[in-house]
């Protein structure tokens, strides 16, 4: 079953290598994983998207709680809670039709075209894992995909939950 | 008005001195020269030279094993440091308290492949509770402050500092400021256990009928050994101890019914596999204890007490897992088993008893003393009787390693000093030097083998230097013993690269390191001799015991059984 953690840890030197480390060393899964200070410069926030029966999370998140750096750490995907990726992909768009048919699927998946050349658009989307996986498949489908890079999601919980120290 | 400015190096000692240490183990090399030249002009901390840097992480390591406190390493960047990594490691598994100051090139040449650079911070990662880079000087003192309180609180582990050259020479100086009382918002380790699990865990003993108190290393860390036996005798429950955990309660108490695990005893294994509730105190549910996870005590309801809660769960289920400290929750169960005014089913005892006394019976922890050759059990139990079993016994790794945990029943925590988790060969020497530091009026045994002491045989050098009065008893059986008794059991007796063929003359190779070498051959003589070589005194001994090559260490588990599948002796199961 996929899981969102969220991680909250001192930012330190050294500190997002221990977070990796762990993972490959006890041969814990890592889908995506992201990384950057909170508004309080003396933290990071780490969102790692991994995969694993009850057994194996209840391993990762006391694993990830025992390093010294870490402050708090939370399964989003226990309850309600929001996630969002960011994508950012370049296809091919050399003729009218298949520019208009690129600007369509963009706009009816909401994204947005951030720049353009000769040939090609670079488009900007943001949403969940199975929206990102829907426009890219459907871009495929009416043109090339030059290059695509995606930022791992993000997430917070809903309502008045939050992670914080 | 200026504040005195001190270097880096010269606070290195003198956070040590504040940290009230007396003693580091290390080996000197050109990163941490200036922290030599501030030890040289100075005396309240003295430096242990040791030969090789592995040798002062295990010197370290049993310092801090018999004494409780943070055993401390030096040794300078690149091969001084990556020396000190089985060391480490052998600390880590054992969740021993130790803080490594490794030196590191200067700040400006860190990522150049500079001469003996080596990133120790990334080779010592997934075996440190946690390691630090310096990066300016006036951080060093509250880095080595915090460096011990991790490495001693909670659940104890080693902990390795890199000091860039830079910041300890005269160059770069600043003011020397501790703080000694540590506090850290992502680390707090003092935790008491959830009232509610206390409650259940009571609930669970005033029902058990077949019940077993089943204690680790964690007994022994937590000073725990009281609390425990006064838990014990209030359960009239029966205990048994892992390889870690020997002299967590007297190994002559009547409760006691051995070690368990791969070479335990039957009555320890067979109790654990029909009890219907195992209280785990400190203890970890290791692969060497188990035997087949899937078969383990089907019908036991488990508590397991513990103060790292990723030792909870991770092998076998825990039906009510407390986490905390364990000198805190013992006293926490103890209170609520007192305001319930327990009293342990005198019938429902009495049959469990006499079941457990039948295991008993089968006298799984024997061997027959036939032929000429001296059997290697009899070496212990001549050891335990003439120390009136109240040495420090440190082991090596291997059938002699087995052959004194089941031998020599230890009276109290920290008399028994072995690497447990790791298995690291080379061991017993060195860790019975850090612990003869500590002791130097008691008697301090390094029980080894023909394989293991050559690990670290140089180490008799500093033994001289310092006067290390240790007792080594090497059961010379001519071969790596335990590699050979699976080679048998295992691999059809092809013996492959399990003699050691070459032998020196150990008796020789102690008198040239300036020692006494005694050599036993004869059963005849050997209470006499071994009785001799622990009355010279201020001398190192080396006790070179020719023992019976084909001995095999049991019982021992079939692999891939339960826990209680064992063979009582060669082709004899239980
Ligand atoms: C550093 C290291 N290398 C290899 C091993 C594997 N090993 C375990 S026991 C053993 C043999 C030990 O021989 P010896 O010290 O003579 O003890 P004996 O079993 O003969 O009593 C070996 C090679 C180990 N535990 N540690
Ligand atoms: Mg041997």
């Amino acid at each position: 079953m996929r899981r969102i953690l969220a991680i909250l840890l001192e930012n330190e030197p050294g500190s997002l290598s221990r977070i990796v480390g762990l993972f490959s060393q006890r041969a814990f899964n890592i889908q995506s994983l992201t990384v950057a200070p909170t508004e309080d410069p003396s933290l990071s926030r780490i969102t790692i998207a991994t995969s694993g029966d009850d057994k194996v999370l209840e391993q990762i998140v006391k694993q990830v709680n025992k390093l010294i750096d870490v402050i708090k750490i939370t399964d989003l995907t226990e309850r309600s809670h929001v996630e969002r990726e960011l994508i950012l992909i370049k296809v091919l768009a050399m003729n009218d039709k298949s520019r208009t048919e690129v600007k369509r699927i963009t706009d009816i998946f909401r994204g947005s075209i951030i720049d353009i050349g000769k040939q090609v658009y670079t488009i900007q989307l943001t949403g969940d894992a199975e929206k990102l996986n829907a426009f890219v498949e459907t871009l495929s489908n009416e043109t090339e995909i030059i290059e695509a890079v995606r930022s791992g999601c993000v997430g917070i919980a809903r309502g008045e939950k939050a992670l914080r120290v | 008005m200026t504040t005195q400015q001190f270097t880096g190096a010269e606070m290195v000692v003198k956070a040590l001195a504040a940290l009230k240490v007396k003693q580091i183990f290390g080996y000197p090399g050109g990163t941490v020269l200036d922290i030599y030249d501030a030890l040289f002009q100075q005396s309240d901390v003295e430096h242990i030279l040791v030969r090789h840097e592995q040798a002062a992480t295990h010197m370290a390591d049993g310092f801090a094993r018999a004494t409780g406190e943070v055993g401390v390493v030096l040794a300078t960047s690149g091969p001084g440091a990556t020396n000190c990594i089985t060391g480490i490691a052998t600390a880590y598994m054992d969740s021993i308290p130790m803080v490594v100051l490794s030196g590191q090139v200067p700040t400006t040449l860190i990522g150049d492949d500079a001469f003996q650079e080596t990133d120790i911070i990334g080779c010592s990662r997934p075996i440190v509770k946690h390691s630090f880079n310096c990066r300016n000087v006036e951080e060093i003192p509250n880095i080595i402050a915090k460096a011990f309180y991790i490495a001693r609180t909670g659940r104890p582990g080693p902990v390795v500092i890199e000091l860039p050259k830079d910041l300890l020479m005269p160059m770069s100086k600043g003011e020397f400021h501790i703080e000694i009382d540590v506090k850290m918002r992502s680390y707090n380790p003092s935790i008491k256990g959830h009232h509610k699990q206390i409650k259940k865990a009571v609930k669970a003993l005033f029902e058990a009928k077949r019940l077993v108190v089943y204690s680790g290393g964690g007994i022994i860390i937590a000073n725990a050994s009281e609390l425990l036996t006064e838990l014990v005798e209030k359960l009239d429950a029966p205990i048994t101890n892992t390889l870690m955990g020997l002299g967590g309660i007297s190994g002559t108490h009547k409760n006691f019914i051995g070690m368990l695990g791969m070479h335990g005893s039957l009555e320890a294994n067979k109790s654990m596999a029909n009890a219907d509730v195992i209280l785990a105190l400190g203890a970890r549910f290791d692969d060497r204890v188990t035997n087949n996870v899937k078969k383990f005590c089907p019908d036991a309801k488990i508590i397991h007490v513990d103060i790292d809660p990723t030792s909870i769960s991770k092998t076998i289920n825990a039906n009510i897992p407390i986490v905390g400290l364990l000198e805190e929750v013992l006293q926490q169960l103890l209170d609520e088993l007192d305001a319930t005014n327990f009293t342990p089913n005198k019938e429902e005892r009495t049959s469990w008893w006499q079941q457990i006394q039948q295991w008993r019976d089968v006298n799984s922890i024997s061997y027959v003393q036939e032929g000429e050759q001296i059997k290697p059990q009899r070496v212990i139990e001549a050891m335990y009787k003439i120390t009136k079993g109240e040495a420090y016994v440190c082991s090596d790794v291997g059938q002699h390693q087995m052959f004194a945990a089941q031998y020599y029943p230890f009276a109290k925590p920290r008399q028994w000093i072995n690497s447990g988790g790791l298995g690291t060969m080379g061991f017993g020497l060195p860790a019975a030097m850090g612990v003869k530091l500590a002791f130097p009026d008691s008697h301090v045994i390094c029980v080894t083998g023909d394989g293991s002491i050559q690990m670290n045989i140089q180490e008799l050098s500093t033994c001289l230097q310092y006067n290390l009065s240790v007792v080594i008893v090497s059961l010379n059986n001519r071969s790596l013993g335990m590699v050979r008794q699976w080679q048998d059991m295992v691999y059809g007796g092809r013996h492959s690269s399990s003699y050691m063929e070459s032998l020196p003359d150990f008796v020789k190779l102690a008198e040239a390191y300036g020692h006494v070498g005694i050599q036993i051959n004869h059963l005849d003589e050997l209470d006499e001799k071994l009785t001799q070589a622990f009355n010279i005194k201020n001398r190192l001994v080396f006790v070179d015991v020719l023992v019976d090559e084909k001995e095999h260490v049991y019982p021992m588990q079939i692999r891939l059984g339960a826990i209680d599948e064992m063979w009582i002796k060669k082709g004899v199961k239980a």
